[in-house]
């Protein structure tokens, strides 16, 4: 490993900045008219009509009701996966049954199988359940996922040693309260990391929203979709929007970055 | 297991009259993974197999949207498909911004993650400055590039025009909107990948990099010779994703039209994936039937390349184990 030339620095923020551009280039659109856009050269500064923008995508989509939808499915979603999955992957990594080594390359295979190829049978099932237009029909589809399952596999297989689940044996434990009091605190790191990119999945989850939620009932995702589709697209408008959507995951990202990185790293080299 | 599974046993010839709590212990040993597994098994089951299994069967009937009485026409929703040039348009375009998007991303991810495996200062601020891209919302995303590549007032086509060229109708012509979505995809993936590449570029002892500059090997011919092979299943790992993700794409083209909200990937399709055909069939056009064999079709296709990429791992696993 050689130290890094100046070069390497210059190279990298230009990518960090090409990072940055269209986040900033959105805000300042949103915080301007739709004049802007038609100027020559663009201004390079924001203006100060933000706060009358996001207050007009208020007024055009439910988008308090789309927030709260997408908090509400994300944060479902995110609750079961990390427990569903980390219970398969305690039985699949430290207990003996018969059928284990079968049914957990059944749920590899599983991996390759695009769910949203799915979407039509599933709409048809939703409707006749009535359940269309309702968040449920959201939630229920993403309660477990297979590469949760693996993920939790993954990491059990080392994090937790035998000799704990045997003393806890001894000491008259249930296998629901092993799991609960000596599994569990000792998977944590990566329940938070398969939390972290479940809940951004799901935030931004939009083909299945869009065929079963309607539009007075949205996700943030589904939201923006309304925003954009009309005869006269109002830019100012519809990136004010998409302004107001990004804030919330960007505050996420850049508080929990670190254990971001680290996770999409570490599941890099063991995957 | 083995622990448990013997305590279980030794128990069993200890004492062939067994207590209530220890019935109970033992029933609990025995049923608990299967509970545990279940709900992943019960939501596949439902959510997974059975609409594929779904799929196929309504791919068989000419099946409108709230239909009761669908009628049975075999495979005739298939021979439509084969003949339907606007299906094979909608591969060819899945194709084309795939290629266009996948091959410049991973050669960049490469070049970038061998930028940030050096001792840099400040190594995880950087890290998490080129995967901004990922945390952002899909849709906001398309909005914004279809607002940059706008072609009157759109910023790409301003430069272009102060920098003396000529400005492209980013939506109308096929080639450039091709290329409009695959920088869309590539501005959100490429930090991504350069994270997984250079996970993997960090796993390469150190003792190889050392034995190559002993040989008098330069940093290219270190980078071509030692870290690009030892990279090669992380990189068909990075390929094999891209291209099931790629082959499903959706959002993108969706909002990249200039009549938002159509399905039509531009006025003559020239920019419509298999994806977005396929929910304009099903959800415009209310053809279930025929929506639900252009899903297969994709299935299969999908598969293939999963296959292909399973052999290809097979074949290079030799390298990668010393």
């Amino acid at each position: 490993m050689t130290k890094p030339r100046k070069a390497t620095y210059w190279v990298l923020a230009i990518f960090v900045l090409g990072s940055l551009f269209p986040f900033y280039w959105s805000f300042l659109v949103a915080s301007r008219d739709n004049g802007m856009l038609t100027e020559r050269v663009p201004p390079f500064l924001p203006g100060g009509n933000f706060f009358a923008n996001a207050a007009r995508v208020f007024d055009t989509v439910p988008f308090w009701k789309a927030l709260g939808n997408s908090l509400l499915v994300s944060g479902t979603v995110t609750l079961t996966t990390v427990l569903f999955s980390s219970l398969a992957g305690f039985a699949f990594a430290k207990l003996r049954f018969r059928g284990r080594d079968g049914l957990f390359v059944f749920i590899v295979v599983t991996l390759a199988v695009p769910t949203q190829l799915g979407i039509i049978p599933l709409f048809i099932a939703m409707s006749e359940l009535g359940w269309a237009g309702g968040l449920q029909a959201v939630i229920v589809p993403n309660l477990v996922t297979a590469f949760g399952v693996f993920w939790m596999r993954q990491y059990t297989v080392d994090a937790l040693p035998y000799e704990l689940i045997e003393a806890a044996r001894m000491d008259g434990c249930s296998m629901i309260r092993i799991f609960w009091n000596v599994c569990l605190p000792a998977v944590r790191p990566a329940a938070a990391i398969l939390a972290m990119f479940t809940f951004m999945t799901s935030w931004n989850d939009f083909l299945w929203p869009l065929v079963v939620l309607d539009a007075g009932n949205p996700t943030v995702q589904v939201a923006l979709e309304k925003l954009q589709s009309g005869y006269y697209v109002d830019y100012s408008l519809v990136l004010a929007g998409t302004t107001l959507a990004t804030i919330p995951i960007l505050i996420v990202f850049v508080l929990l970055g670190r254990q971001i990185v680290a996770g999409i790293m570490q599941g890099a080299v063991k995957g | 297991m083995t622990v448990i599974d013997n305590a279980v046993r030794a128990g069993e010839r200890v004492s062939p009259r067994l207590t209530f709590r220890q019935r109970l212990s033992r029933w609990d040993v025995k049923v608990s993974p299967y509970l545990y597994i279940a709900p992943f098994f019960i939501l596949f089951g439902l959510v997974g197999l059975f609409p594929l299994l779904y799929t196929a069967y309504v791919s068989l009937f000419k099946w409108e949207a709230g239909d009761d009485h669908p009628d049975f026409i075999g495979i005739d929703n298939y021979k439509e498909l084969f003949a339907d040039g606007q299906f094979w348009n909608a591969v060819g375009n899945t194709v084309s911004i795939f290629l266009l998007s996948s091959i410049p991303q991973i050669i960049i991810a490469v070049l970038l993650a061998a930028l940030l495996g050096g001792r840099l200062r400040g190594a995880t601020g950087w890290r998490i400055g080129i995967l901004l891209p990922y945390a952002a919302g899909l849709v906001a995303i398309g909005i914004i590039f279809a607002n940059l590549f706008g072609p009157k007032y759109g910023l790409v086509n301003g430069l272009l025009q102060t920098t003396g060229l000529d400005p492209v109708d980013w939506q109308a012509s096929r080639f450039g909107s091709h290329v409009a979505i695959a920088i869309m995809v590539n501005w959100r993936w490429t930090g991504y990948n350069a994270l997984i590449v250079l996970a993997a570029m960090q796993a390469i002892p150190r003792e190889l990099h050392e034995a190559a500059l002993i040989d008098g090997a330069g940093t290219w011919r270190r980078f071509t010779s030692v870290t690009l092979p030892l990279l090669k299943p992380t990189l068909i790992f990075v390929i094999i994703t891209s291209t099931i993700g790629g082959l499903q794409i959706f959002t993108e083209p969706k909002l990249f039209d200039a009549m938002p909200g159509s399905n039509n990937g531009g006025s003559t399709n020239q920019f419509q994936t298999v994806t977005l055909y396929l929910y304009q069939s099903a959800f415009e056009n209310y053809d279930l039937g025929y929506a639900s064999a252009i899903a297969w079709v994709l299935f299969v296709l999908i598969v293939l390349i999963a296959l292909g990429n399973f052999f290809l791992t097979g074949r290079i696993a030799g390298v990668k184990r010393k």
